[in-house]
């Protein structure tokens, strides 16, 4: 399966400071390999802008702008335009920000960039709540979870946002989905992403084994479980209207993805079947969608 | 070649001169007809750039945060709530040392709504690190915006070129346009030593410990410090070139002035007159309109007041539960200085009302006689207050 060649040069050095079993850390690593170092990346405030090292120090060879938390899809098509006025249409300018830099306070943003169709790439490291600043609720963190402002007197109520079909409805040209335990569909995506012009956007599942209270070694289990339980599934859309799903093994109950995070631990069996249900519910919409456009499918 | 012309486009004008690669902004009255005019330019390719309508002011100060760190000349312009929706980015811009210049139409923020002349908006922003210089006509804001660039670029830091809302930025004016071979004969293209570069990797604005973090913000302490000398020496080499010369403090007959009147942007020329109609009267009266406010220019400022003994301030700003924003900054300078010179600060012309001739010897004669409407508040006098 694994028939590219491993990247000549490594781009994520030794002596990245996050936390043992980082989900971000390894989407980081695989998304490098696949972008190679022509790439410029742009990161608000989050666990990336800490766990990069302190200055003069860096985990990384490649550029990396430091932002402010609201910025960053902005920052990022600055330096495009910036770069492209002096004639450098090549390099890629990458947005590397959390779910909080992407749902919640990158949103607005983000949504100016994607309509005004800037040459851009942002990706969201997504570990479902606000996890630098110590396990605060995000608008991604899912229906049932713990966190330290939805604790276990007032677990979330509300859903997880749908930024994938967010992104899509602007109609930009290239939206997906990713998951580090699925590393060669990641670059497979992440090299498709490269080659398009105008805004792209990638949906990268990182899980926290800090936030979500589970061992560290399970990170890449509970990343594929993600996928099989269909609490994540892995999939594509072009110019916000072709949908095609990515190939996933056979769907298995939410149950076994639930059950190694302690931040679900208080979960009433009606809210696991809640869960089930938003999950079953936004899988058929998602099947809908790709059959919908079957015909048209890209390769 | 001469043309009337208006403040605003007189900015647009400067920015193409300028030969700007970016402009980034987002639409605000009275600075709407600066970034209409640009995007018209780009789009009949008078001007090569890009414009980047963006969704809003913080974005519009992130976009030309993120080209000048890719290594082009980008501008933007704003005014009111706009400049203070993008304050946090006013900060990122000056510690990145990005040398952006942007128009700011000084205009009152709200409540109530309200689009005239206001300072409160920019010396709100007067500790993000920003070099602010505040124009009287509409021949300063196209030269100051040459001027800018120039110091900008040689500081690696963000000017802020202000004028007052409508009385600048929407009356017609003669304004003397430069050629473009001059122009650029003075701003040469902007190459920058540090950029956002893949063949150079680096990283900009990472997390940094107390130690290194003290010593970054000395130096670009003492950088922005020196932009009152940078700004003079600047400022005299386009007077060198374009024959007019537009300083940090703009001084008039204080020379032997006991009573010295200080403001900032269009109110100088009616504090001119009012100077005129002081001395007639028999008083030794001078004025200043302080051109640069961030860094405070304390050379000229110093020399200019060398006679004076009472100093009377005209803010056309508040700082609330303290007093006007100049009546601060001067009585800082003043402090441990020249403790024997008198100070009086009144507020007014806030929200646009005319600061007329007539105003300012009535609050001069106010400063020194006691009789006058201006009312009490705190450390300051109000004008035009309905009690």
């Amino acid at each position: 399966m694994n028939e590219h060649a491993p990247h000549n040069r490594e781009l994520f050095t030794p002596g990245h400071l996050g936390c043992p079993g980082c989900g971000a850390t390894l989407g980081m690593r695989q998304v490098l390999s696949a972008l190679g170092e022509d790439t410029i990346l742009v990161m608000p405030a989050g666990c990336w802008s800490t766990l990069i090292g302190i200055y003069p120090y860096s985990c990384l060879t490649v550029p990396v702008v430091s932002v402010a938390f609201a910025s960053t899809a902005a920052v990022a098509s600055g330096i495009k335009a910036g770069l492209s006025v002096q004639g450098n249409d090549h390099t890629s300018v990458v947005a590397w920000a959390g779910d909080g830099g992407t749902f919640d306070i990158g949103l607005q943003a983000l949504s100016g960039a994607a309509e005004r169709n800037n040459d851009i790439l942002f990706i969201c490291y997504d570990n479902e709540a606000y996890m630098n600043t110590g396990v605060q609720r995000s608008s991604a963190t899912p229906a049932g979870a713990w966190t330290s402002t939805t604790p276990d007197s007032a677990l979330k109520d509300q859903r997880k946002k749908n930024i994938v079909e967010i992104l899509a409805a602007h109609g930009i040209p290239y939206a997906a989905t990713v998951n580090i335990g699925a590393p060669e569909d990641l670059e497979c995506k992440l090299k498709k992403a490269k080659d398009i012009r105008g805004p792209r956007f990638i949906h990268l599942f990182a899980p926290c084994p800090t936030g979500w209270g589970y061992a560290s070694e399970l990170t890449v289990e509970i990343a594929r479980l993600a996928v099989k339980s269909r609490v994540f599934p892995l999939f594509e859309v072009f110019d916000g209207q072709t949908w095609q799903l990515s190939p996933m093994t056979d769907k298995i109950g939410v149950d076994a993805y639930l059950k190694y995070q302690r931040r679900f631990r208080r979960m009433s069996a009606e809210q696991c079947a809640h869960f089930q249900m938003q999950v079953d519910e936004d899988w058929r919409r998602l099947l809908d969608r790709c059959q919908a456009k079957s015909s048209l499918a890209h390769t | 070649m001469k043309k009337v012309m208006t403040g605003n486009e007189a900015a647009g004008i400067a920015a193409k001169l300028a030969r700007v690669q970016v402009v980034s902004a987002y639409p605000i009255t009275p600075q709407t007809t600066i970034v209409e005019n640009l995007s018209d330019m780009i789009g009949r390719k008078e001007l090569r750039a890009r414009y980047m309508p963006m969704e809003s002011e913080h974005s519009a100060m992130a976009g030309v945060i993120g080209a000048s760190l890719a290594g082009a000349r980008a501008f933007t312009a704003t005014s009111s709530h706009g400049l203070v929706y993008m304050h946090e980015m006013l900060h990122y811009a000056a510690g990145a040392r990005v040398p952006v210049v942007m128009v700011n139409c000084n205009r009152a923020l709200s409540p109530p709504w309200n689009l005239y002349c206001d300072h409160t908006d920019s010396l709100a922003q007067r500790d993000t690190g920003w070099c602010q210089y505040y124009c009287a006509d509409a021949q300063e804001v196209l030269d100051a915006i040459l001027i800018a660039y120039s110091v900008a670029e040689q500081a690696l830091l963000p000017v802020m070129i202000n004028m007052d809302a409508f009385y600048l930025t929407h009356t017609s004016e003669l304004v003397d346009v430069p050629n473009q071979e001059a122009v650029d004969t003075f701003l040469p293209p902007y190459t920058p030593s540090n950029k956002v570069d893949v063949d150079d990797p680096k990283t900009f604005g990472n997390v940094c410990g107390a130690d290194l973090f003290a010593s970054i913000k000395y130096r670009r302490h003492w950088h922005t410090l020196l932009l009152e000398k940078l700004w003079d020496s600047t400022a005299i080499k386009f007077a060198d070139h374009f024959n007019r010369l537009h300083p940090t403090v703009e001084a008039y007959r204080t020379e032997d002035a006991d009573v010295c009147v200080v403001g900032i942007g269009t109110a100088g020329g009616a504090m001119r007159l009012a100077v005129d109609r002081l001395r007639k009267e028999g008083l030794n009266a001078g004025s200043l309109r302080l051109a640069m406010m961030r860094p405070f220019p304390r050379v000229r400022f110093e020399k200019a007041i060398s006679t004076v003994r009472h100093l009377i301030v005209i803010d056309r700003d508040v700082s609330f539960g303290a007093e006007g924003i100049l009546a601060q900054e001067m009585k800082a300078f003043l402090f441990d200085r020249h403790a024997d010179v008198k100070f009086t600060g009144f507020i007014a012309g806030v929200g646009g009302k005319d600061i007329s001739a007539e105003t300012t010897a009535g609050l001069v004669r106010q400063a020194l006689f006691g009789n006058g409407t201006a009312v009490e508040a705190g450390t300051s006098f109000w004008t035009d207050v309905l009690l």
